[in-house]
Order: C-alpha cells, then structure tokens, then sequence
C-alpha cells in the first residue's frame, strides 16, 4: 500500500504541574507518555491524557482554535496557547512541561481564577464612550481605524499579563492586558473618554510599573505589539492622545 | 487640566536624568582617571585642586544629586516590587530617604566647603603642598 500521506507518530512525555485543592497543599509534577503525531497540537496531548489516561486532569479549553483564549498554558517556561503550540515546533528529546500561568490564584491543574485579570481589564473602561449620534455608523479613516489595529487583535487569554514579572510581584499592577484594552480606545478617534483611561492608568499601579522587559509582546499569541502599546499609552500620558 | 502624578514625573526624571548622567560620569571617568597620569595621579592635591575651581564644584554637585536621586529612585522602584510586608517596606523606603538625605547634604557641604589648608589647624596635620607655597 502506498505510504502517501501517512504522518510519523511518536512518544511524548509531558510532565504537568497538577493540583487538586481538596487533596493537596502543594502542587506537584506528574508525567505521562503520549503517543503523538508531528501535526499535534500541545492541546491534543492534553486531551489524550484527559480521555485515556486520567480523566481528573482539569484544563480550560472551548474553541481549540486560537480565538477563545481559554487555553493559555506555560508550555516549557513560556506562556502559549496549548491549542497553537504544534509538537513539531517543540523538542520532543526532551519532556514537554505543562503547568497553568503564573500570577493568578491557582485553583486546579490548569486552571487559574480568571476574575483579578478581568477586573483590571473592566477597571480601564474597555467600550466605546461618545456622545456623538450620527444618523448612520461612525464615520472613520482607514487611517484613523489603521491606528488603534493592533490592539483590537486581544482576546484576553491572559498570557501577556501572567508573563509580566511585575504583575508577579504583588498583583496590583494593572498588566500589559489591560492596557492595550485601554489602548484600543485611547487611540479611537471615535471615543471621547481617553483622558479618562489616562488617569487611570496614570496612578501608582498603572503604566509606570512597567519596565519594558517585552515578555508580554513574546507570550502574546496573537502577535500584538504589547510593549510598544504600553510605550504609546505612556507618551499620550505625557504629551496627551496623538491619533 | 492634567494633574501632576508624582509616578509619572519619577519615570520622566528617571530618563531626562539618565541623558544627562552619561555625559556627566564619562566626562568625570575621562578628567579623573584617564588624563594626565590616569588614576595613579590622583591624590588629595588633585581632588583640592579641582574643588577649588567653581566649575568643578557645580559639575561634582550635580552629578552628586542626579546620581543619588537616580539610584534612590530606582531603589524605591526595586522596594515597592519585591517588599510586600508593610511594616518592613515603610522602614527600608524611610531609611533609603533618610540616607540618601544624609549623602546628599554631606556631600554638597564637602564640595562647597572643603578647605585643604584650613589656617588654625597644626602643621603637621596639612598636606605638604599648603606650605610650599
């Protein structure tokens, strides 16, 4: 039979951080060997640990596909999504560590409580405030709209925020997620509101904080250009909104 | 109207005194310990020396000042990240405050006062150059 098409499988050992509040006081590594193919993604993995291994493995997940941003992991110390890491891009000589993102409280295996990040998210006002009723949509420039492109791409998965050693800390800064929610709308020729969002992020734990150490724009699974976000907000701090 | 955040003006002095810091500690580097005999010439004469020219005296005293703010400034930074105990944080910001206060007002007073030959002091305890002259 002809061997067209048929793709290489092989072993993978991932070894992940596991713990489950009601059993352990500490979180503790646990390995498994996973047959795989070269096109798998990390996800994939997690699944067939979850489904033929052992089904207490908890990990959030919905759409699999790089747009939910439900599946933000530390995949071998980086923060990735699992279902846009292939084990092709991966040394697999080597085991796959697995654990949740840094930053956040812990609550089992991979899954992190969620809410302090979009607190901080909810904080920088991230919707449109105008005043201005036109009779049909709001009219914008490809140039206008050109401006503020990058900072629309967020899904709030948290890999950018829970990669920045400052939000580690104490987790009062506000996180390179948030401020390129405010971003988004500082730089919105449609919104009136930025000077608003620039005080907030104005005080002790906002856009000061940061020390430019780019983790954020290296984790961010939709490329955006977190640091230089955060770079802009601080100059319109500064000098006020150029859009 | 914007008012003055007290975290912002930190960053903006952090980098407007950064500029300035440069060209201040290689011209500092360059005059004391390259030219003329580099770094084995230096010797009492040689800091008396400078310090009686007032131009000297304003450059010492401003690379003093920028440079302890800056590094105050940084160590608070490093203190507010990394010290989570209240009690213990008030203490180490209050005696990063009260030594760099203490640096800056001895070292102006040294720049500013300094007198190698002071005129009611023994001889022997003088440097040899207040009596060759």
């Amino acid at each position: 039979m002809g061997e067209l098409g048929v793709v290489d499988s092989f072993t993978v050992t991932f070894i992940v951080r596991r713990f489950n509040p009601e059993t352990d006081s500490e979180p503790h590594w646990q390995d498994f060997d996973v047959e795989m193919y070269s096109t798998d993604r990390v996800l994939d993995g997690l699944h067939k640990i979850k489904w033929d291994q052992d089904g207490s493995l908890s990990f959030r997940r919905s759409c699999a596909h790089g747009i939910c941003g439900s599946d933000a992991m530390r995949i071998n110390g980086r923060n990735r999504l699992a279902c846009k890491t292939l084990i092709k891009d991966l040394d697999i000589s080597k085991p796959v560590y697995v654990e949740a993102i840094k930053g956040l409280p812990l609550e089992k295996d991979l899954i992190v409580d969620m809410e302090p990040f979009f607190a901080a998210y909810r904080e920088v006002q991230p919707f449109l405030q105008t005043s201005a009723k036109p009779k049909k949509e709001h009219l914008q420039s490809v140039e206008q709209r050109e401006r503020f492109d990058d900072t629309t791409k967020c899904i709030l998965c948290a890999a950018c925020t829970t990669s920045c050693p400052v939000f580690w800390t104490d987790g009062q800064y506000f996180g390179p997620a948030a401020i390129v929610a405010a971003h988004r709308f500082i730089f919105d020729s449609r919104d009136e509101e930025a000077q608003v969002r620039l005080d907030i992020l104005n005080s002790k734990e906002g856009v000061w904080r940061c020390r430019t150490t780019f983790n954020c724009s290296e984790a961010c699974p939709r490329g955006i250009e977190v640091t230089k976000a955060i770079s802009e907000v601080k100059q319109a701090a500064i000098r006020g909104v150029r859009r | 109207m914007r008012r003055l955040k007290l975290e912002r003006l930190g960053w903006i002095f952090m980098r407007v005194s950064g500029f300035f810091l440069i060209a201040l500690i290689f011209t500092h580097l360059i005059v004391n310990v390259m030219q003329d005999g580099g770094v084995h010439a230096i010797d009492f004469a040689f800091v008396a020396g400078k310090l009686a020219n007032p131009l000297w005296q304003w450059f010492d005293v401003t690379l003093l000042w920028l440079a302890l703010i800056h590094g105050t400034n940084g160590m608070r930074v490093v203190i507010e990240d990394y010290v989570y105990r209240i009690n213990l944080k008030r203490f180490l910001l209050g005696g990063l405050a009260v030594s760099t206060a203490v640096l800056i007002v001895l070292g102006t007073l040294v720049i500013f006062t300094l007198d190698p030959c002071p005129t009611d002091a023994a001889a022997n305890l003088l440097p040899s150059f207040c009596t060759a002259g």
